[in-house]
């Protein structure tokens, strides 16, 4: 199949298709609306169920019910909507189902402006709704990315029954890019979990599994801690010689891309750790790098968010800084006069 | 000699208060369900609130929703697997109260599942507060003094609400006594052939006593039924296949 020309948004909603995506609810809302409006045409297409709820409250759990029966359900919002998404996440991922939710970052709290952000970062892996739980977290860098990750995310939501997240931005959710899609899959919704009446057997009963677990304290830790052990994802850019790495996930990594490219050309050792996880957060991308000298978040929020994983994850070693900027995006030069500055500060 | 049949689906004995009017709804309800030979293609949705007790005694497939969100969780089940038989089991504050709006939606979008909505006029698993169907003038833990209709507006009636919507199936039953509860037998059957049929969305809205937070005996608490509660919410069939009728 040729690469083809897609928007990261319409790139993910066909990816999701062809991972077996059969049902979607959800709201519009600036800049993910063209998942919803993508959907509405190709769902029905392939057998499958579009519905525009009346609230993300509705669509979160439409999704719920479509996924308890069985079948790849996902919805997907931003910011303001992806905060009522978080009643029904908390709910999925309680009752162990696999579902997947999109959350396209739109700048600032409360109504925020549609432009791009990566402010949903504590939304999104530390939590967000209630309880004791955690989503895989996929950052896509790239409209290649973005349905690659679907179909990751759709996959990796079934083998742990616990809803996956896909955090992306609205620049990488409305920039065109060639893209290869995924071949498309058959679909897999008769599963012994899914409720479709009892047909015989023993009734099913889709809530909270804590109540039918014994010691599920233990159960859910093990669950989670096996998905953290296992699902680590990264990219790391010449970061075996680096004095300083740089630490970014979605559209600002390809920034810091560009920023290690010119530095090299400098002279400048600079590094770069892409996150393609959020959670869990690739801690593993930190070990050997005794060499470092300084670790520079680039993140475009208001406040950082980031940098505290990668203070944990480098256990305070040596000095973590961020890089911040929401409202415009940086260009690549200041982030290494930055990562500058931060080399001539250690000397 | 007098024969005790029990609905197969009644798998446990329920866990509902003394004299609450559940035990007698879900006892209509799995009997129309096993009759109408659906016993093992039926999905249920409950949410939050004493309905929720059923998950163990009535032996369907469940989901448990977010409080309030049992119609979307439904409708989410019903458009994948339309095959199925899927129906929303909720209380008035759960259904009309938090849950209103996937409530109307469901009823608005002319979904194909069947709601039951269980009216006793309070919250009744957190021990009796005001619900929207509340009467005027009724007292609750968070009405000491009655409610006061110029503060929280009129108690809500979903049938009014629903009787203009394009739907399949609307009526209002009761469990207050045993003429009532045949009646309300006619309303579910009617509301699930409605759903099997295609006809679309189908409401039953069922006036039931909650002796326990009304603190009435069981006879006080039918007497109240008949003599308050009915003259607010009146009975009857108000859709039948899509058409309203006089009532």
């Amino acid at each position: 199949m040729p690469l083809q020309l897609m928007k990261g948004n319409h790139a993910l909603s066909e990816a999701a298709v062809r991972a077996g995506c059969r049902f979607f609810g959800g709201y519009p809302i600036t800049p993910q609306s063209e998942i919803p409006e993508y959907l509405s045409a190709r769902l029905p297409q392939s057998g499958g169920i579009f519905l525009q709820a009346e609230s993300e409250l509705a669509g979160i759990n439409m999704v719920y019910g479509a996924a308890a029966a069985g079948f790849r359900a996902m919805t997907s919002s931003s910011g303001p909507g992806f905060s009522l998404l978080q009643e029904g996440i908390s709910y999925i991922a309680s009752a162990e189902l696999p579902a997947v939710i999109v959350d396209v970052q739109r700048y600032g709290s409360g109504l925020g402006d549609i432009s791009q952000a990566q402010s949903d970062y504590f939304q999104a892996t530390k939590g967000g709704g209630h309880g004791d739980y955690k989503c895989i977290v996929f950052a896509p860098a790239s409209v290649q990315e973005s349905a690659d990750l679907v179909v990751e995310a759709f996959d990796k939501a079934e083998e742990y029954r616990n809803p996956c997240i896909i955090l992306s931005d609205a620049s990488i959710a409305q920039m065109v890019e060639p893209v290869l899609l995924p071949e498309e899959r058959g679909i897999d919704p008769d599963k012994a979990w899914a409720v479709r009446g009892k047909h015989g057997g023993e009734f099913k009963r889709v809530t909270s599994t804590m109540y039918y677990i014994e010691d599920f304290d233990a159960y859910i830790k093990n669950k989670y801690d096996t998905m953290a052990h296992n699902e680590q994802r990264w990219e790391s850019v010449h970061t075996e010689d680096a004095d300083v790495v740089l630490v970014a996930y979605g559209i600002s990594s390809r920034i810091c891309k560009e920023a290690v490219s010119e530095a090299r050309a400098q002279g400048i050792r600079l590094g770069l750790i892409r996150p393609i996880t959020l959670w869990p957060f690739p801690v593993n991308a930190f070990s050997g790098l005794e060499h470092v000298k300084a670790f520079m978040t680039v993140e475009l929020s208001a406040l950082p968010r980031l940098d505290e994983d990668v203070k944990l994850a480098c256990e305070m070693r040596v000095p973590v800084r961020h890089f911040l900027g929401g409202v415009s995006i940086p260009d690549s030069s200041v982030i290494t006069e930055a990562a500058i500055a931060i080399l001539k500060e250690q000397r | 000699m007098v024969e005790k049949r029990i609905p197969q689906l009644l798998v446990e004995d329920n866990k509902f208060c003394p004299g609450c009017g559940h035990g007698n709804i879900n006892r209509v309800v799995a009997e129309v369900l096993e009759e109408m030979g659906l016993a093992d293609t039926t999905v249920g949705s409950l949410a939050v609130g004493c309905a929720c007790l059923m998950m163990d005694t009535f032996g369907v497939d469940w989901i448990q929703a977010p409080h309030g969100r049992a119609a979307a969780v439904g409708v989410g089940v019903k458009r994948v697997r339309p095959e199925c038989c899927v129906f929303t089991y909720q209380g008035d504050g759960d259904s009309l109260a938090i849950g209103l709006s996937e409530t109307l939606y469901a009823a608005i979008r002319n979904e194909n599942i069947t709601a039951i909505i269980v009216n006793n006029g309070i919250f009744g698993m957190t021990g009796g507060q005001m619900a929207p169907t509340t009467l005027s003038g009724q007292r609750t833990t968070t009405s000491p003094k009655g409610r006061d209709v110029s503060i929280t507006g009129q108690p809500l009636n979903i049938v009014n609400q629903c009787r203009q919507l394009p739907i399949g199936y609307l009526a209002r039953g009761s469990v207050a006594s045993a003429k009532d509860i045949n009646k309300l037998k006619k309303y579910i059957r009617a509301a699930f052939e409605t759903q099997m049929s295609g006809g679309g969305y189908s409401l039953v809205e069922v006036l039931s006593p909650c002796p326990t937070n009304w603190k009435m005996s069981l006879e006080k608490s039918l007497e109240h039924i008949e003599n308050d509660v009915k003259p607010i919410y009146p009975l009857g069939e108000f859709i039948k296949k899509g058409e309203k009728t006089d009532a």
